[in-house]
């Protein structure tokens, strides 16, 4: 695995308050990176200081093997930017936004005319593409912005809360493509408060708290690693003796909630496996059999508690 | 393609150019004040001294709009960029700052050299006759390129309120105006008036005017010319440093 960006110890200092606190991260190629924080965490900090907006006061960081201070162009030559604020010149037609990005990023006029068409067609926007942006509401704004950062075939796509705000029709349409852009290999740094979002979207998260990273991994693993305790749900096709259910290996309560019995574990693996035997050993069928790792949401949370918003 | 390398940032430079000119240059009143400012001022200055002789005026009306419409819009440009946020659209793309300041200054010498074109074309139909035409062309085109630099230093203080930088703007530029030859002639200057006169490069430019329109001129051309091409140069020089300096402070 390639690491398409390196941020090593990355600070950033406004006035007497460290927005972002000496943090190191790798981002993989072909990975999708979920960046989770509260408001004023750092994130929109940190992802300027990685896109070369803002420098850093501390540390470094690499973009696609170029130092973002000392190679800002080639950096940036190689990454699109979808921002938290829409920033389409709103004077300008779809079409002529396209066509300054193209002209921004060297694009030869004939490939930047026929990206422009492809990408206004793949985000619904071809028909209205000479209307003024002003015209244009949030989330066609929002797709324009995608499509703008997109001209010159990205190896690495940064998105600042991309679909913060906008109706269900854009919100999908922006996830389905940003889906496809990763499985044709674009690496994707997302900045999210949707935790549903980037549960189903990202390969892994990092999660920053007052400027510290305070957790890296993939979203299950960090789920589950929040709860040393499991719980795991399951049911029979008849009934089976509490206490013998109760004293199984590894077993630390068995509480019944219904036709269901609501089991708590340190060890989810062992247990699973106790289950099947005990079932087998009771002459009794698992009908059936979940595991209740808490959510994202959850993990968010407890890891960010005592946060003010 | 090396995107880094110089003449694929002046290609850029030149987008940048582009974008300006479509949006905040070929608008109804901008085009307008370009015009009517400095007819409006030399007119008030026909009427109000009429001992000067109209080529005398018209070397100054020439230095006005010059100098008004190549620092009429410049010093806006990165205010009204920054607060909506298509200035860090600009510093996320691959292209460096000092490209970023130089297509604003081709947008804004275009617009100077377009209308002063006009100006003149309104003294030759007025009667006068031009007597060194290339010199003038040539003269237009260095005050532009200088003026425009004036007008991005302008820029300079890192803020997003267009406001405060156009009032800062119009403090440093009439006072200009005032010293620079246009409505006293350097020769009736005070000694302290004159030495206020060499620090502004709208004297040199309006000195070659009126060497253009009369033969008359109070510095030697080469003089002129050399002191334009060296204010053009520092003011360039220093606008690109100055604006990499406060660049990040915008976003």
């Amino acid at each position: 695995m390639t690491a398409i960006i390196q941020a090593s110890n990355l600070t950033k200092i406004f006035g007497k308050s460290t927005a972002v606190d000496h943090i190191s991260f790798e981002v993989q190629q072909g990975e999708i990176f979920g960046f989770l924080g509260p408001n004023g965490a750092g994130k929109t900090t940190t992802t300027r200081m990685l896109t070369g907006v803002i420098p850093p006061d501390e540390g470094t960081a690499t973009i696609l093997g170029h130092d973002i201070r000392s190679e800002p162009v080639l950096a940036k030559q190689g990454f699109g930017v979808v921002p938290e604020t829409s920033n389409a010149y709103t004077d300008l037609s779809a079409w002529q936004n396209l066509m300054l990005m193209g002209e921004l990023y060297g694009l030869p006029h004939a490939r930047a005319e026929q990206r422009s068409s492809e990408l206004l067609g793949m985000v619904g926007l071809l028909e209205r593409k000479d209307q003024k942006v002003q015209a244009y509401s949030k989330g066609m704004k929002q797709r324009l912005i995608l499509a703008m950062a997109l001209i010159h075939e990205p190896e690495l796509l940064f998105l600042d809360e991309p679909t913060s705000g906008l109706d269900v029709q854009s919100t999908q349409m922006i996830l389905a493509l940003l889906r496809e852009l990763n499985d044709k290999g674009t690496t994707i740094f997302l900045t999210t408060h949707n935790m549903e979002e980037a549960n189903r979207l990202c390969h892994r998260v990092g999660i920053i708290l007052a400027g510290k990273m305070v957790a890296i991994d993939a979203p299950e693993k960090l789920k589950v690693a929040i709860d040393r305790v499991h719980k795991i749900e399951v049911s029979f096709n008849r009934e089976v003796p509490a206490d013998a259910l109760a004293g199984l290996a590894g077993v630390t309560s068995a509480d019944r909630t219904g036709d269901k019995w609501q089991i708590t574990a340190e060890n989810r693996d062992g247990v699973i496996r106790s289950l099947v035997e005990f079932s087998r050993q009771q002459g009794a069928t698992i009908v059936t059999l979940n595991t209740l790792a808490p959510s994202l949401d959850e993990a968010f949370l407890r890891l960010t508690k005592g946060a003010k918003p | 393609m090396n995107p880094a390398g110089l003449s694929e940032q002046i290609r850029r430079s030149w987008a940048i150019a582009k974008k300006d000119i479509r949006i905040y240059y070929i608008k109804g009143p901008v085009l307008i004040f370009g015009v009517f400012m400095p007819l409006f001022m030399f007119l008030a200055f026909l009427m109000g001294t009429r001992e000067v002789p109209l080529s005398f005026l018209i070397s100054g009306l020439v230095g006005m709009t010059l100098f008004f419409t190549a620092t009429a819009v410049s010093p806006a440009i990165f205010p009204w960029e920054g607060s909506a946020k298509t200035l860090e659209r600009l510093a996320s793309c691959p292209v460096t700052v000092e490209a970023i300041v130089f297509g604003d200054m081709i947008a804004s010498t275009l617009f100077g050299i377009g209308i002063t074109i006009i100006t003149v074309i309104i003294g030759l139909v007025l009667g006068l006759s031009l007597l060194h035409g290339i010199t003038l062309l040539f003269a237009i085109f260095l005050a532009a390129c200088c003026f425009s630099a004036i007008g991005m230093l302008l820029a300079v203080p890192p803020t997003n309120v267009p406001s405060n930088i156009m009032m800062l703007s119009s403090l440093i530029k009439f006072p200009l105006v005032f010293i620079s030859g246009i409505f006293v002639p350097l020769e009736q200057m005070p000694a302290w008036g004159l030495v206020l006169s060499y620090i502004s490069p709208l004297t040199y430019f309006t000195d070659l005017v009126r060497y253009s329109f009369t033969d008359i001129h109070f510095f030697p051309v080469w003089a002129d010319i050399a002191a334009l091409a060296v204010f053009t140069l520092v003011f360039t020089i220093g606008t690109m440093y100055l604006h990499k300096r406060t660049m990040p402070q915008r976003m």
